[in-house]
């Protein structure tokens, strides 16, 4: 059967308890922003320190791999969604004083969140209308992850800032076929679990921001 | 040496450590695709690209 036949052959309580993953993942998702924008107003506020990122960003690891595959079946999983994204959301302090003390500072960091929030609902609306079934992408998806890590973690030692910004272009890009992959996922069941499905959403804007940020920091006409 | 650049290299080490199994996992059992699955990738990804590049003009 062509894969995008799938959807059509599924019986009613399939289809509900899909709509129920979509409606229950988008409320947690617009939650956890909106958390996250919180505490990133109050991290900026507080004008914390610069290595306040590297130490949310470290906090919010250990607990997306060590707490939340054990809680995620859980009201307990909830809770630390809301502890995962709260903390990037504080780490993001940093960096928006960084960009807003620039000339357009808060025009770039607008542009950013706009696009951002655009990129999204554009590529979300796209797969869960469309209802394809973006599982081929996977393979290489996470293989360009993969060669994104390795181009992260060598430009920490070489520094070059036209690598940095082909970087942010490139996980741009794949931050997009992952809201794809994402999106698709939970509309053809490969994901059943709304924690899961909105951390996974959460992460792929949090990234498509943070290098947008980047890309219109570096090339915007008053750097 | 920056002493955050050594600890983001170990993170970032972490990361793909943590990753790879999973990693060779999905490139296994990814399906492949059918005839016009890519077109419907490409389409949504060049806006993307166009509207990234508008942002950039923008600003």
């Amino acid at each position: 059967m062509n894969r995008l036949d799938i959807s059509a052959a599924r019986p009613t309580e399939s289809v509900l308890s899909t709509n129920k993953l979509i409606k229950n993942t988008y409320i947690l998702l617009s939650m956890t922003l909106l958390f996250s924008a919180v505490t990133a107003a109050a991290s900026v506020m507080l004008n914390v320190p610069g290595w306040t990122y590297m130490a949310s960003v470290i906090g919010a690891l250990l607990l997306i791999w060590l707490v939340l595959p054990r809680t995620a079946n859980s009201s307990m999983g909830l809770v630390v969604v809301f502890g995962i994204t709260g903390l990037m959301g504080f780490g993001l302090g940093p960096i928006l004083n960084m960009y807003l003390s620039m000339a357009n500072g808060p025009q770039i960091v607008g542009t950013a969140m706009a696009g951002t929030g655009i990129i999204f609902l554009g590529l979300s609306g796209y797969a869960l209308s469309s209802k394809r079934d973006f599982s081929f992408m996977g393979g290489f998806l996470v293989a360009g992850l993969l060669v994104v890590f390795m181009a992260i973690l060598a430009n920490l030692f070489i520094a070059l800032p036209a690598l940095q910004l082909a970087i942010s272009a490139a996980v741009i890009m794949l931050m997009s076929g992952f809201i794809l992959y994402d999106t698709s996922r939970m509309v053809n069941g490969g994901e059943t679990n709304y924690i899961m499905a909105t951390i996974g959403l959460y992460l792929n804007i949090y990234n498509i921001f943070i290098h947008l940020l980047s890309l219109l920091g570096a090339l915007s006409g008053d750097d | 040496m920056d002493w955050t650049k050594i600890i983001w290299a170990v993170v970032i080490v972490a990361m793909i450590l943590v990753l790879w199994p999973r990693a060779k996992q999905m490139m296994k059992d990814t399906p492949k695709a059918e005839k016009g699955d890519w077109q419907a990738v490409v389409l949504p990804l060049a806006f993307v690209v166009g509207f990234v590049i508008l942002l950039i003009m923008l600003v």
